[in-house]
């Protein structure tokens, strides 16, 4: 089943052609990468997914429904959780309070019921502590909620991001270079998270740069260049695609 | 088993209760300016301090809530404090007008427009809008509040007027810290574009954070008219903005006991000075410049929130 469909996506910048006419899907319970060249729009169609950017022409279609015109919170709440490429936590508050901005969506309190603590308050707050702390376990984290954010390390900052994301309850999460600045065994760490998310029955959409992550964990794989969609198919396939050997891997462009 | 905060919150409701009774009117009325400003200082709080949103026309919406208690007094006899929330609501309805179409601006951009609408504000009372704001001169003749059949007329019986109403606030802005609508807010002021992304609706929150400063600044506009009786346009010109700006940066933004520490050094040093008047701004601004650059956060920066951890987890944590 598609729990995401991209279709004819456009997006431009003043004269640069930033996403043209990409069109992809998503299947439900997969895990898929898009990889490309520095440039390539990858981010920009994450901002597109999650409604950042406004599309200039095409269509996105998530649980069969157009989220295309939607504000991102309003996409967040109907499923879809992201992480940014560079990492983007509220750095002076606590781990739990970060992974709390999460449960936010799934909770109702408005300003009276948070002014005199209302007991269906209370009852929703104990519940949502005990969310953000379960999915601080499930990123490894529980033993660092009462630490700001900003005192955590590179690689915990980042897992610290997709219990945020996590806690918004998604059917699909969208990670933005997440093996970014990690080392070898913070990345293998991750690859167990990727997979125990799938087992959650979380699809993961997933930007990175690292090909051997990609290449273990991606059931599919779509390549950007230049904005447009050059190629798509299972990692064997885009390993022997000449196209993406000459445009991603043959020019390594990286950092 | 008593906690040591519970001891240290009577011990200081005993000194804030007894307090009156050995100082002159004088202090005692110096005391409820200082309460005034704490309040406005904590409703300003939740705009500057908690959602990191620059406002400089905060004297703007006490200004409603002061007109709507003197109008609606004065020509309808309609009892002072009966009217609290009357100006809480209008001055909350004038922010959710001017907020809805300046909430997208940031940083600067807002806080120059913030100052732009104090002082249409201003000129508006000035000019005597709709007949109703009796021009440069005020409105006066707005009675004295009255409590249980009691009237409220000396700076002692104001005292406790304030004081209460200051501890209401003190309680309530402690709650809304710690709820889902207080953690939202400091998201906004963290990072604008996390906090969309992970779910919060930033537009809505900005304008609520405005609407309740408004709310409580209106509020308190209700108590200084009541207290002065008369009031005229300049006691809400941008300078009273600043002040309460000033109360809220200087005492620590986003923590209550830093915003009532501002305001007892804001309002209570200049007094205790008085013979150093002519130096005074001298002081003011000098001690603004030091703390911008030895201590931006405040005086008394607010502290990380304490949360009870669920018994599975917090048993976890004991361990480690």
């Amino acid at each position: 089943m598609t729990l995401l469909s991209v279709s004819r996506l456009t997006k431009s910048f003043g004269g640069l052609m930033a996403v043209n006419s990409v069109s992809f899907e998503v299947a439900s319970d997969s895990v898929v990468g898009l990889i490309g060249p520095n440039g390539a729009g990858k981010t920009t169609v994450f901002n597109l997914i999650t409604g950042i950017y406004r599309a200039d022409q095409g269509e996105i279609l998530f649980k069969d429904k157009s989220i295309v015109r939607l504000p991102t919170h309003r996409i967040i709440s109907q499923g879809i959780a992201r992480t940014f490429q560079t990492i983007r936590l509220f750095q002076n508050l606590s781990a739990l309070e970060n992974v709390l901005a999460g449960c936010h969506c799934q909770m109702k309190s408005g300003v009276i019921a948070s002014l005199f603590h209302t007991p269906r308050q209370r009852r929703e707050e104990k519940m949502a502590l005990e969310e953000a702390m379960e999915a601080l376990a499930f990123v490894g984290l529980d033993s660092s909620a009462m630490q700001l954010a900003k005192n955590l390390s590179y690689g915990k900052q980042r897992l610290l991001e997709i219990a945020r994301a996590l806690a918004t309850r998604p059917s699909l999460i969208v990670l933005d270079e997440p093996a970014g600045g990690m080392n070898e065994y913070e990345t293998w760490q991750l690859v167990a998270l990727i997979e125990k998310m799938k087992e959650r029955g979380i699809t993961v959409l997933l930007i990175e740069h690292d090909m051997s992550l990609v290449m273990k964990v991606c059931e599919n794989i779509v390549v950007l260049e230049y904005g447009s969609k050059i190629a798509e198919g299972t990692p064997d396939e885009i390993k022997t695609d000449p196209r993406v050997i000459e445009a991603y891997l043959g020019v390594e462009e990286d950092d | 088993m008593i906690q040591p905060k519970t001891i240290a919150l009577i011990i200081t409701t005993g000194i804030l209760v007894s307090l009156p009774h050995f100082l002159n009117p004088y202090w005692v009325d110096v005391l409820n300016n200082i309460g005034i400003y704490a309040i406005l200082g904590l409703s300003l709080n939740i705009i500057v301090g908690h959602t990191g949103l620059f406002n400089l026309g905060h004297a703007s919406f006490y200004a409603v809530g002061a007109y709507t208690a003197a109008i609606l007094n004065t020509k309808y006899q309609i009892p002072i404090l009966w009217l609290i929330p009357v100006c809480g609501l209008s001055a909350g309805l004038f922010a959710m007008i001017i907020a809805r179409p300046i909430i997208h601006l940031r940083g600067d951009y807002l806080c120059i427009v913030t100052i732009g609408v104090n002082e249409i504000v201003r000129i508006a009372l000035i000019n005597n809008v709709f007949g109703l704001t009796g021009g440069s001169n005020g409105i006066f003749g707005i009675d004295r509040p009255n409590v249980f059949g009691m009237t409220i007329r000396t700076p002692m019986e104001f005292y406790y007027l304030i004081l209460v109403f200051g501890a209401v606030t003190i309680f309530l802005f402690r709650q809304l810290e710690y709820s889902r609508f207080g953690r939202a807010l400091n998201y906004l002021r963290e990072d604008e574009t996390a906090a969309e992304g992970s779910g919060i609706n930033t537009a809505h929150y900005k304008l609520a954070a405005f609407v309740v400063g408004a709310v409580w600044a209106g509020m308190v506009g209700n108590i200084y008219a009541a207290k002065m009786t008369i009031i005229s346009p300049e006691s809400f010109a941008f300078w009273e903005s600043v002040i309460i700006f000033a109360i809220v940066i200087l005492g620590g933004s986003g923590s209550i006991p830093g915003v009532i520490l501002g305001a007892v050094l804001i309002v209570g040093l200049p007094e205790l000075f008085r013979d150093l008047a002519s130096a005074r701004m001298f002081f003011f601004g000098a001690a603004m410049v030091a703390m911008m650059i030895f201590r931006t956060q405040g005086i008394l920066p607010p502290r990380p929130r304490q949360y009870a951890l669920p018994q599975n987890h917090a048993s976890e944590e004991g361990g480690k």
